[in-house]
C-alpha cells in the first residue's frame, strides 16, 4: 500500500499539492502511488519559473524506465519555484515523492479550485478503485 | 566483446598511411592539431576476424524467428532482391524521360492497381516512404478535402489501441486528438464513439484488425456512425497482411487508408528500411493525391503532373521506387491466391500459438485472433516481469517478442509469428515460452537475471538511463 499523507490534497491523475496555511501557495509533486506506477524515474523535465499555468495543464514531464508521463497542473496559478535538484537526481521522485521530490510551488490563483481536489481518504478510494 | 580499438596494438603500422606530397604542412595552425587520437592499428586477419565475429552475433529472420507483434517480421523472399537488382531497375536514372522509363512506370501503376484491388480503394499513391508518412499524406488529404468544402473541422479521433504515429501524424497536421477507449473485448467501445462525435470531427483513424490482433466487430457501426457526420473513415493499413484476399478496407466503410509495402508485401525493414507506405483513396479522394501520378494511355504510361487540387509532392521523385519492385515481384509470384492463402497461414499460426501459450500467460482478451495476440504478465509469481521473460526467450534463441505495447495493455506481450514459420519452429517456440513459465514458479532468478548466453548480459537500464555514457573513450 502506498502511502497518502492526511495533510495534502490530491488530483485524480495522482499529482499532490500541500498549500500553506493562507493557501496562497500550494507545493506539488506526484504521488507515492504514481511513483510507483511509473518505476525508476530517469528524468524530469521542469516548469520554467514565472510561467502560468491552468489547472488541468501540463506543468512537467517525468521519464521513467516504463513511460513517460506529464504532470498536470492541481490548481491554476504561476510557476514561483522549481525544484532544481530533479535535474541532477530524478530519482528523488523515487525516494521521497513526498519530501525532496517536490516538483515545483505555485501561487494560487483561484482560492476554489483546492477546494475541488480530493482528500486523502477520497484519493485512497481513488487508488483502490485502480484508476 | 572488445571493440577494435581494444585490440592491442601490433604496432606494425599494418596499414601503411602514404606519406604526405603537399609540402606546405606547417603552415597549419598549431591549435588545429590533434595529439590525442586512438587509431586501431591491427593486422588485416585481425581487423576480418574482427568484423567478421561481430557479424556473426546478428540476428535476423535470415537466421531465426522472429515474433515481433505489430511490426510483421515476415521473410523476404531473395527473389524480390534479385529482381530489385535487375540493372534496368537499379541503374535507371529518375530524371529519365517517361517515353524512355515505360517498364518502370508499367510496374508502378500495376502495383498500384493491385493495391486497389486488393483494398477496394479507387486509387494509390506510391510516393509516401513509410507508414507514418503515409499517414501525414492521408491526413493532408482528408484537411484539404474540408478545406475545399468549405469547413473547419479541428479533431481527429483516435482509439486507445493506435500505433503512437496515429497521433503524432494528426498533430503534425495541426489537429486535435480525441481518444476514444477500447471496451474489454477489445473493440472500440462505440458508445463513446457516439458520444465523442460532433460536427467539430473531420475523422476517424482505426487499424483494423486492432493492434491486439483483433478484428473489430463494430467497423460498419463505426463507418455509418461516422459518415452520418460527415466525417472520413481512414485505416491505418498495418495489419493489412491479416485480411488481404479475404476483406477489402473499402468494403468495411473506409475512406481512405496507408498500407506499409515494408510489412504485409515482404520488403526489408528494420535497420533503417527504407520502406514504403502507399495511400489509397475513394473515388472523390483521388484528386488530392500527391503528385505525380502515373497514367496508362493506351498503351503508354505518364506521370501527371496538373493535378490542381493535390496535395502537392510529398516525396522527391516518385517515392522509393526499388521497395516498390520488391512488392510488386511478391506480389506477382503469390498471385491472387497466394495473397489470400498468406493472410490465412498468418492467421491460423497466431491462432496455434494463442491456443498454446493462453493458458499459461494471461490473456487479457480471449478471443479468435487475426495475425497476432497479447499477452501479459498479470499473473506472473515472484514479482517477474514482461521485460524478464522478454529478457529470456534470448537466452533460448530466439528474438523476443513485442513487449509494453499497445499501451493500453499492462505489460503486454505481442507476438506475431507470421506467415513464415514452419509448425516445428512454432512449436519450438511455444516449447520455450511454455519452459519459461515454468522457471518463473520453479527457478525465479533464472529469470529474473537473464539473458545468461548473450555477448551482453542485463543491462542496468535504470543506470543507462539516468547516467547514459554516449561518447567511447579509451
Amino acid at each position: 500500500m502506498s502511502s497518502i499523507p492526511e495533510n495534502l490534497k490530491y488530483t485524480r491523475e495522482h499529482e499532490w499539492a500541500l498549500f500553506d496555511e493562507e493557501g496562497l501557495t500550494c507545493t506539488c509533486g506526484i504521488t507515492d502511488h504514481a511513483q510507483e506506477m511509473l518505476t525508476d524515474i530517469v528524468f524530469v523535465e521542469l516548469p520554467e519559473k514565472g510561467i502560468e499555468v491552468k489547472k488541468g495543464e501540463r506543468l512537467a514531464v517525468v521519464e521513467s524506465v516504463k513511460a513517460v508521463s506529464d504532470v498536470y497542473a492541481p490548481v491554476s496559478g504561476e510557476v514561483i519555484e522549481v525544484n532544481s535538484r530533479l535535474e541532477d537526481s530524478p530519482e528523488l521522485l523515487n525516494s521521497d515523492p513526498y519530501g525532496d521530490g517536490w516538483i515545483c510551488k505555485l501561487s494560487v490563483k483561484n482560492a476554489s479550485e483546492a477546494d475541488e481536489l480530493m482528500d486523502a481518504r477520497a484519493y485512497e478510494a481513488h487508488v483502490a478503485a485502480g484508476d | 566483446m572488445a571493440t577494435i580499438f581494444d585490440i592491442p596494438s601490433s604496432n606494425t603500422s599494418a596499414f601503411p598511411v602514404p606519406k604526405y606530397d603537399i609540402p606546405d604542412m606547417d603552415a597549419l595552425p598549431a591549435e588545429l592539431l590533434s595529439t590525442d587520437e586512438v587509431l586501431p592499428d591491427v593486422a588485416e586477419i585481425e581487423a576480418v576476424r574482427h568484423y567478421t565475429n561481430l557479424s556473426r552475433m546478428n540476428y535476423s529472420v535470415d537466421t531465426q524467428m522472429y515474433p515481433l507483434g505489430s511490426c510483421t517480421m515476415k521473410y523476404n523472399p531473395k527473389l524480390n532482391e534479385r529482381v530489385a537488382s535487375l540493372d534496368g531497375f537499379a541503374n535507371l536514372h529518375p530524371l529519365t524521360q517517361p517515353a524512355n522509363a515505360q517498364g518502370a512506370l508499367a510496374l508502378m501503376w500495376e502495383l498500384a492497381s493491385s493495391l486497389a484491388e486488393i483494398t477496394g480503394m479507387k486509387e494509390f499513391t506510391l510516393a509516401p516512404a513509410a507508414g507514418a508518412h503515409g499517414e501525414l499524406t492521408g491526413v493532408m488529404i482528408i484537411k484539404k478535402y474540408f478545406e475545399e468544402k468549405g469547413e473547419k473541422r479541428r479533431v481527429i479521433l483516435i482509439p486507445d489501441s493506435a500505433h503512437g504515429t496515429n497521433p503524432a501524424s494528426v498533430a503534425m497536421c495541426g489537429f486535435e486528438v480525441r481518444e476514444i477507449p477500447s471496451r474489454s473485448d477489445g473493440d472500440v467501445d462505440i458508445n463513446a464513439l457516439a458520444s465523442a462525435l460532433d460536427e467539430n470531427v473531420a475523422a476517424m483513424m482505426l487499424t483494423n484488425p486492432n493492434t491486439l490482433g483483433l478484428f473489430d466487430r463494430g467497423v460498419l457501426d463505426i463507418s455509418k456512425l461516422l459518415h452520418s457526420k460527415g466525417a472520413l473513415f481512414y485505416a491505418d493499413g498495418a495489419n493489412l497482411n491479416a485480411v488481404m484476399g479475404m476483406a477489402k478496407m473499402r468494403d468495411m466503410g473506409f475512406d481512405l487508408m496507408h498500407i506499409n509495402l515494408h510489412k504485409t508485401f515482404s520488403t526489408p525493414h528494420g535497420g533503417g528500411g527504407p520502406g514504403s507506405g502507399p495511400v489509397g483513396v475513394r473515388d472523390d479522394l483521388v484528386k488530392y493525391l500527391p503528385v505525380p501520378v502515373v497514367m496508362k494511355d493506351g498503351e503508354k504510361y505518364r506521370l501527371e503532373y496538373d493535378r490542381p487540387s493535390s496535395i502537392g509532392r510529398v516525396h522527391s521523385f516518385y517515392g522509393n521506387f526499388l521497395v516498390c519492385v520488391r512488392a510488386y515481384a511478391y506480389l506477382k509470384r503469390l498471385g491472387a491466391t497466394g495473397i489470400r492463402t498468406t493472410a490465412e497461414t498468418a492467421v491460423l499460426n497466431a491462432n496455434y500459438l494463442r491456443a498454446r501459450l493462453k493458458n499459461a500467460y494471461n490473456c487479457p482478451v480471449d478471443r479468435i485472433c487475426m495475425h497476432e495476440f497479447v499477452l501479459n504478465d498479470k499473473g506472473l509469481p515472484n514479482g517477474l516481469t514482461t521485460n524478464d521473460v522478454a529478457k529470456r526467450i534470448l537466452d533460448y534463441g530466439f528474438h523476443a517478442p513485442t513487449v509494453y505495447f499497445p499501451l493500453h495493455v499492462p505489460g503486454a506481450i505481442m507476438i506475431e509469428p507470421t506467415e513464415t514459420e514452419s509448425k516445428q519452429t512454432l512449436d519450438a517456440f511455444a516449447d520455450a515460452m511454455l519452459a519459461i513459465r515454468t522457471e518463473c514458479s520453479e527457478n525465479p532468478g533464472m529469470v529474473h537475471d537473464a539473458p545468461h548466453t548473450l555477448p551482453v548480459k542485463k543491462v542496468d537500464a535504470v543506470l543507462a538511463a539516468r547516467k547514459p555514457v554516449l561518447i567511447w573513450k579509451k
